[in-house]
């Protein structure tokens, strides 16, 4: 499915939360959001969701508009795993990721074949099939994440956003979903993703959304977005380039500020606030 | 340990769907032959059906049609409607201490009863505190939806239920206050406390096509308080209108509320405690418990006007106060398990 935003805008309470953004998600791919806290991130993708209706410009999908194609098919078609993943009963994990099933179904009742697969697949990709007969309330954060990653992924939608899904993930698991998300994009889903660490968006994303002050400041491969330049204004960070199995990482290294931006990549040492 | 406790007692329970319907309704069914069967007057119902059927008028058949059938069919309707609203409000608020009163209608609901009382339509119809009462809910209703209709949130729809329902307790205070007679004022107190004696089948014909539209839209919204389990964003994605669902379940309840109230005045309790105590037995899914507590209401309202019934008590005790004795402790004890789950 083709998503297209032409000049949307976002004021709340007076003030401007995402100033004016066209973009066009249009193929199969690992596109990561990013930037500093407050940049409009989650607002913009609110709004390509079809969740938060903008005030100045328009979505498209397939080139018809949220009311056109309706809620109803835009909710099989386009999967959202929102940022405070709120539970508010304590239901079974395996009923919990049934839940993403809800769109394909008419009335509440015994799931389907199809729905039953696709619950089961999605609780294997997750790897939480041993948790399915648990209360989802008694999960620690980052299973929870993942139950919640699995509801999204029951969908089986085109195109799935999601918002911060690695923030509470320890390192094996931060892996485990980017490996599965990028899984899913080599398999001809758009995934679209809300990132804070750059190292892991430069090492896994196709293409980086930089956002800063509700401005979308860059928009392109993740090499071209993630210049010292582009670093310095929207992080205020220097991040070290290092060479890794012959691919090239980067490290956020030092903040600036604190130290000349000159002198930033002279920082050699491994706790930098304690150099003399 | 405290959430190795609730994760024991949560997977416990969890009987399968269809056997929990069957299992209520046939206990419901069961309590609406007993209810035909227990009153006052000593009486042989199988001779009492049989006269029905035959079209004798005896006073078997007299006492069976116009005193304990409506009594039966308002207990079974009354109770489906306090259970259902009550699960669809939670499930609507995500809050397991919502009741039906919070929408404000049953407490317009009974000052209509109380104006008609008091304007003297009551003495002059039979069913004339049920039509003071349904104009008032009526009221109530379309001032909800106005507020609702300029896009206020889930809050604020529940902040106005809220004040709506204390302005009408305070106007029916004010009645009371103003009552010319004592007697006035304690018949009006009584009817108040809730009951299903002395109602005809007038009551059950007026209430019923008004109870019907109010289920059918309550049990409809299964899907979508499924969906909203996990807030309202992730229920839109799900393709859920979260606006149309909130006017639904306002505008069903308003219907089965204000009609119950009408007909049987307040029954406190049962929308609050019958949710709650079903819910672990639908696994906690806020969609399955609006019918499994429609008959779980049933149950427990029938159950109740037996007891009434049966309990040696003069004056026979008001249904809405045993429900409430029955209720509170329940309460009580959904407290105190909050209270040590957040420890």
């Amino acid at each position: 499915m083709k998503i297209e935003a032409l000049d949307v805008s976002v004021r709340a309470g007076g003030r401007t939360i995402l100033e004016p953004v066209s973009l066009t998600i249009d193929r199969p791919g690992l596109v990561g959001l990013i930037g500093p806290n407050g940049a409009g991130k989650s607002t913009l993708m609110r709004v390509l969701a079809g969740l938060h209706p903008p005030d100045t410009g328009a979505v498209r999908y397939d080139g018809l508009t949220v009311d056109r194609i309706g809620r109803d098919v835009l909710g099989r078609r386009l999967a959202y795993l929102a940022q405070s993943g709120r539970l508010h009963w304590p239901l079974k994990v395996e009923r919990v990721v049934a839940l993403g099933r809800l769109p394909h179904r008419e009335r509440p009742g015994p799931a389907a074949d199809c729905d039953r697969a696709a619950i089961e697949a999605a609780m294997r990709a997750t790897h939480i099939s041993a948790l399915r007969n648990r209360p989802a309330s008694t999960l620690s954060g980052g299973e929870r994440m993942r139950v919640l990653l699995a509801r999204a992924l029951a969908v089986d939608a085109d195109v799935l956003l999601a918002d911060e899904p690695i923030a509470a993930l320890d390192p094996y698991h931060q892996l485990e979903v980017l490996d599965l998300l990028g899984d899913l994009a080599a398999r001809g889903k758009t995934v679209v993703v809300v990132l804070h660490d750059l190292s892991l968006a430069y090492r896994y994303c196709d293409r980086l959304i930089l956002m800063s002050g509700g401005r979308m400041l860059a928009d392109d491969a993740p090499g071209a977005v993630l210049t010292d330049a582009n670093l310095e204004q929207t992080y205020r960070v220097f991040a070290h380039r290092v060479r890794l199995a012959g691919e090239e990482h980067i490290v956020p290294w030092v903040r600036l500020g604190t130290v000349a931006p000159d002198e930033a990549d002279q920082t050699g040492g491994t706790r930098p606030w304690k150099r003399t | 340990m405290t959430s190795r406790v609730a994760a024991t007692r949560l997977r416990a329970a969890d009987i399968p769907y269809p056997l929990l319907v069957g299992a209520l309704g046939a206990l419901s069914a069961i309590l609406f032959l007993v209810s035909l069967v227990v009153g006052y007057v000593p009486l042989d119902p199988v001779a009492a059906v049989s006269d029905i059927i035959a079209g004798r008028d005896s006073v078997g058949a007299l006492v069976m049609v116009e005193l304990r059938l409506p009594r039966a069919l308002l207990g079974l309707m009354v109770g489906f409607s306090l259970g259902a609203t009550g699960a669809a409000l939670q499930g609507l608020l995500r809050n397991p201490l919502a009741d039906p009163g919070v929408i404000g209608v049953s407490g317009a609901a009974a000052l209509g009863a109380v104006i008609a009382f008091y304007s003297g339509l009551a003495g002059f119809l039979s069913i004339g505190l049920a039509l003071g009462g349904l104009a008032g809910a009526g009221l109530a209703t379309a001032l909800l939806l106005l507020l609702a209709r300029q896009g206020a949130g889930t809050t604020a729809l529940i902040l106005s239920g809220v004040a709506i329902g204390s302005l009408a307790g305070a106007l029916t205070a004010l009645a009371l206050n103003l009552s010319p007679s004592p007697y006035a004022v304690m018949e009006v107190v009584f009817w108040l406390m809730g009951s299903l004696a002395d109602r005809s089948l007038d009551h059950v014909l007026l209430a019923a096509p008004l109870m019907a539209v109010g289920w059918i839209l309550l049990l409809g919204a299964g899907r979508a308080l499924d969906g909203l389990s996990l807030g309202e964003e992730t229920a839109r994605s799900l393709g859920f209108d979260v606006m149309r669902l909130r006017l639904r379940i306002v505008v069903a309840s308003a219907f089965a509320i204000g009609s119950a109230v009408a007909v049987a005045g307040a029954i406190g309790f049962v929308g609050l405690v019958v949710p709650h105590v079903l819910r672990p037995l639908v696994g906690h899914q806020p969609g399955p418990l609006v019918l499994v507590s429609g008959l779980g209401g049933a149950v427990l309202t029938l159950a109740a006007d037996i007891l009434v019934r049966v309990l040696p008590t003069h004056p026979e005790l008001k249904l809405g106060v045993v429900t409430a004795i029955i209720g509170a402790p329940f309460l009580f004890s959904l407290l105190w398990r909050m209270r040590r789950e957040m420890d």
